[in-house]
């Protein structure tokens, strides 16, 4: 199932995904970047109305550049349960599962979703190229891996309205899936996979077909939205929203294990607020030794959801406690025009034991190249700053 | 359920049943598990023809630890350390042999400046071996999470480096440790014949040559771990240690059961309580320790799946395929070796004319062939113990290299092939010798192997190059015997500081058991 690539593709520094003809129309600034080996979008007109489109009728974006692997084999869940840290017995076929997964040291080498589509039958996809780790790890199994990574056009489709559109489209029985659910669909003599996940914490699917359809999914989609307010997006919009969600991304808020070669720069799954995912109970997986001892000795770092003062995103800032210690360090920030509030992650260093009340941000921000300053006070937020009950909701609303 | 023993090991090969007898003699409840018929994994003695007994693997004693024949009274349990000590000569087709003796050469060929520089070398090589000797007897040093122990472990090397050599000799054992042994004796000696006899010994049981670098730190190890020793053929054959070995571990109350053999250590979350057999019966206790190598202990006996992935890929990536072939064969008389006294026949010859000889050896086995002409160590130990072969009569045991475990084409077609090659090499050094042979025993890396459980059959377990030595053998992580599985140990070659008939590794591990190293 390899897509058709023309033959002097390697003269270019990234790849078209099958989207690309429809993108490239939209376009108005051709702003790309490179994601993993693809052009992936900055945006296409206007960074505030493609996030709009994400929060109050419908967004498409391309997630075909996202790594995707086919792990099928006996010993396929067993191989899933010693790889990532979350009990994976738990994953029925047809649902979708969040982890991280770590190396020896029980740091995270990535996150991303398990797609379960039968008993022996997964795929997993991941921000990062995972292809040499699922090797690694796949040693004493019976299982066998393809990157999927080309064959398989993903377009996200997240928003209020994103219900309404698919339904448009014909894709009946949609109402009852539930989040984290699967579903297929004939599809023009091929197959559509729609799954209810996504990465904006709000109503939203992701539609997966063979890059052959992809140009004919798209247009039908949009024709369905037309009314609807659909709006293709970058991942800048998408950046906006996801920080309200909550999720993390690798990158930006952790460096993968792998790519660190500094002492300490590293995080473990505690480290990042993910020790729900971290099931020690079970016998065997990769980095529980040292989840068990860090559970014991303590972690050296904390990420928290901020809630701080004022308007002006806390890009990069130190944070300090009671304006005079660093703390720690934000990794991802920006103003949240939903929520209205000024909203960061950041990395705090736990072996400051005092309380987390008297955090503050030492804020730089530009007027006419001049750099100012401000201090604004934080507060840590345990929930994520947006998480709609339309999230959940099923059948999901005809908004 | 109160398990009925301390600890469980693996394997009765001579590591093990050292680490059984300095465990029994601290007290613990020891029992052995040896898959085969007989205790001693590589370090046996049988029968390969009706009559004629042989080392089976390892031929000649040059390494085990005078501290570990003391300690576990070994002559009191009938080791005989008593045969006569040997010499190294090498053969020379038109008899102009070569005697390579501890601290002198004799021999036609060399100069008198080359007998002058062999003692001076052997010296300069023995002080430096003295530095790394320390070493063999200790659990290496942690390279991550270094604790104040290993600090103090780490500044003991520097130490034995630093001041036991002194600031001249410490710089030349930084210059040479990196360097291949070729290079180092053109800097020294004349004689190429010379040259090629001590370039075997860098290379003996490797999958190296001369010319690759880390052929000194092969050639200095074995001359740290032969140090207090004078190299021998035991009487009766190597299998004398182990059995000594077996009643030492005994008399200190081990338990020991042959044909036993381990299909799975037994884990419960995640730590090891005990093994199963292939039957399905399963033993109990708190501590594992394998003797196997560490691949069949990791890979087979816990399984990679058990194993965190990073450990698993490691292990997997252990260089283990041995290269050494051994031969015996049963000789209704002594051959004629040209220029050769009788009594001589009884030393330890060596057939390395070159070093390009070696290297043309070698050549064949990166390419998954035998060599067209293989350098050889070669011994006739019914000479001194007529034990060994019916009377009149006796057995020739041969290390030969190199012979890939990988061979294109398969061992079961080429073997035939393979031994007549052999007999053609040794007989252009002993014209009669075809007629002498009556029995051919061929042992492969694959016939080892399979007989002896090593993977690859490779001598120490896994190649004692310098990334897999120290705090590196097996592999980071489980380099001070213990495992990052709860309650399972290495004591075998696989371990620090590798195999040879030297005990150390066992000996270390039983230490590092008993001092709780957790
Ligand atoms: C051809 C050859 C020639 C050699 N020549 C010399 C020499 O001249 N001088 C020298 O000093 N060294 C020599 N060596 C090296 C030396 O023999 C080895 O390094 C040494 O014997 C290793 O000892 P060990 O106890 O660590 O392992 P082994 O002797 O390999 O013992 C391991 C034991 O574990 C047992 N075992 C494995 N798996 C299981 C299981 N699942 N269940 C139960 N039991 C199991 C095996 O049967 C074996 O008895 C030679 C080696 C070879 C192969």
């Amino acid at each position: 199932m390899r897509a058709q690539y023309d033959k002097e593709h390697f003269r270019k520094h990234s790849l078209p995904t099958p989207f690309y003809p429809r993108m490239a129309e939209l376009s108005q600034d051709s702003s790309w970047h490179c994601w993993k080996g693809y052009l992936s979008a900055d945006y296409f007109e206007n960074v505030e109305l493609e996030y709009f489109a994400i929060r109050n009728a419908c967004s498409v974006m391309d997630l075909s550049p996202m790594s995707k692997y086919r792990i099928r084999g006996q010993d396929a869940e067993a191989f899933f349960d010693r790889m990532v840290t979350r009990d994976m017995s738990k994953l029925k076929p047809g649902r979708v599962g969040y982890s991280v997964w770590c190396n020896d040291q029980g740091k995270v080498v990535d996150d991303g979703t398990i797609f379960r589509f039968g008993e022996h039958d997964y795929r997993l996809c991941a921000y990062e190229r995972q292809y040499e780790w699922l090797m690694i790890s796949s040693a004493g199994f019976d299982v066998d891996i393809t990157d999927e990574t080309e064959g398989v056009a993903a377009l996200s489709v997240q928003g209020p309205t994103s219900f309404a559109v698919l339904s448009k489209m014909g894709l009946s029985g949609i109402e009852t899936l539930k989040p984290f659910g699967i579903v297929h669909f004939p599809y023009h003599g091929g197959k559509l996979m729609v799954s209810r996940t996504g990465f904006t914490g709000d109503l939203g699917y992701e539609l997966w077909v063979g890059g052959s359809k992809a140009l004919t999914l798209w247009d039908e989609l949009f024709e369905a939205g037309k009314h609807y307010g659909i709006r293709a997006i970058g991942t800048h919009a998408l950046d906006i929203a996801r920080i309200e969600a909550g999720f993390i991304q690798a990158g930006d808020d952790f460096t993968p294990a792998n790519h660190t070669i500094r002492k300490d720069h590293d995080r473990s799954p505690f480290e990042l607020g993910l020790g729900w995912l971290v099931h020690l109970d079970k016998p065997n997986f990769t980095g529980r030794r040292a989840l068990i001892r860090e559970k014991e000795k303590g972690s050296r770092y904390r990420l928290v959801k901020l809630d701080i003062d004022g308007n002006k995103p806390a890009h990069a800032s130190y944070i300090f406690h009671g304006r005079k210690k660093v703390a720690g360090v934000v990794t991802s920030a920006v103003w949240s025009p939903t929520c209205k509030q000024n909203i960061a992650f950041a990395s705090l260093e736990v072996a400051i034991d005092d309380p987390l009340n008297d955090l503050w941000a030492e804020i730089y921000y530009q007027r006419e190249l001049q750099w100012n300053r401000v201090w604004q006070r934080c507060r840590v937020h345990d929930e994520p700053f947006w998480s709609p009950p339309r999230r959940r909701a099923t059948p999901p609303g005809l908004f | 359920m109160t398990d009925r023993y301390d600890a469980l090991i693996i394997g009765a090969g001579h590591n093990g049943l050292v680490c059984a007898a300095y465990l029994a003699k601290g007290g613990q409840k020891v029992l052995v598990l040896e898959r085969s018929e007989q205790v001693g994994g590589a370090a046996i003695t049988r029968e390969f023809a009706p009559g004629f007994k042989v080392s089976a693997c390892a031929h000649i004693l040059h390494m085990l630890q005078p501290k570990i024949v003391r300690e576990l009274k070994l002559k009191t349990h009938g080791l005989n350390l008593n045969g006569p000590p040997i010499e190294t000569i090498s053969l020379a087709a038109d008899g102009n042999k070569l005697t390579i003796c501890r601290y002198n050469i004799e021999g036609a060929e060399v100069s008198d400046t080359d007998k002058v520089a062999y003692t001076r070398f052997i010296k300069r090589m023995e002080r430096h071996a003295r530095a790394l000797a320390p070493q063999l007897l200790k659990t290496p040093l942690r390279l991550a999470n270094a604790g104040f122990g290993n600090v103090i472990k780490l500044a003991g090397m520097g130490w034995d480096i630093r001041f036991g050599l002194g600031k001249k000799r410490m710089r030349d054992f930084l210059r040479i440790i990196g360097m291949n042994i070729h290079d180092l004796l053109d800097e020294v000696f004349e004689s190429e014949a010379l040259k090629g006899a001590l370039a075997l010994d860098a290379v003996l049981g490797t999958a190296m040559e001369p010319r690759m670098p880390g052929t000194v730190v092969t050639y200095l190890y074995r001359l740290a771990g032969g140090l207090k020793s004078i190299p021998t053929l035991p009487m009766g054959g190597m299998g004398s240690v182990t059995v000594a070995l077996a009643d030492a571990a005994t008399s200190f109350g081990a338990e020991i059961r042959t044909a036993a053999l381990v299909e799975t250590v037994l884990l419960e979350g995640g730590c090891a309580v005990g093994v199963v057999f292939a039957g399905g019966e399963e033993v109990r206790a708190p501590t594992i320790i394998s003797n196997a190598d560490p691949k069949t202990t990791f890979l087979k006996l816990v399984g990679a799946r058990n194993l965190e992935a990073g450990l698993a890929h490691r292990i997997s990536n252990l260089r283990t395929s041995g290269r050494a072939a051994k031969l015996h064969m049963a000789l209704n008389s002594l051959p004629d070796f040209t220029g050769l006294e009788q009594d001589a026949l009884g030393n330890r010859l060596v057939i390395a004319p070159s070093r390009k000889y070696l290297e043309h050896a070698f050549n064949h086995s990166k390419y998954g062939e035998f060599s067209a002409a293989p350098a050889m160590e070669i011994t006739i130990p019914s000479l001194a113990d007529p034990s060994l072969a019916p009377a009149g009569k006796h057995v020739l045991s041969a290390i030969v290299q190199y012979a890939p475990y990988d061979l294109k084409g398969g061992w079961d077609a080429q073997k035939d092939t393979f031994v007549e090659r052999v007999v053609d090499v040794i007989s252009a050094y002993a014209p009669d010798f075809r007629d002498k042979i009556t029995t051919v025993e061929c042992l492969t890396p694959v016939d080892i192997e399979r007989e002896f459980g090593m993977t690859g059959g490779h001598w120490h377990h896994g190649e004692l190059a310098i990334d897999q030595m120290f705090m590196m053998r097996p592999t980071y992580g489980t380099a001070q015997y213990r495992t990052p599985i709860d309650g399972l140990y290495l004591c075998g070659a696989g371990a620090h500081p590798g195999g040879f008939v030297m005990g150390a590794a066992g000996h270390n591990a039983a230490q590092a058991i008993i001092a709780g190293d957790k």
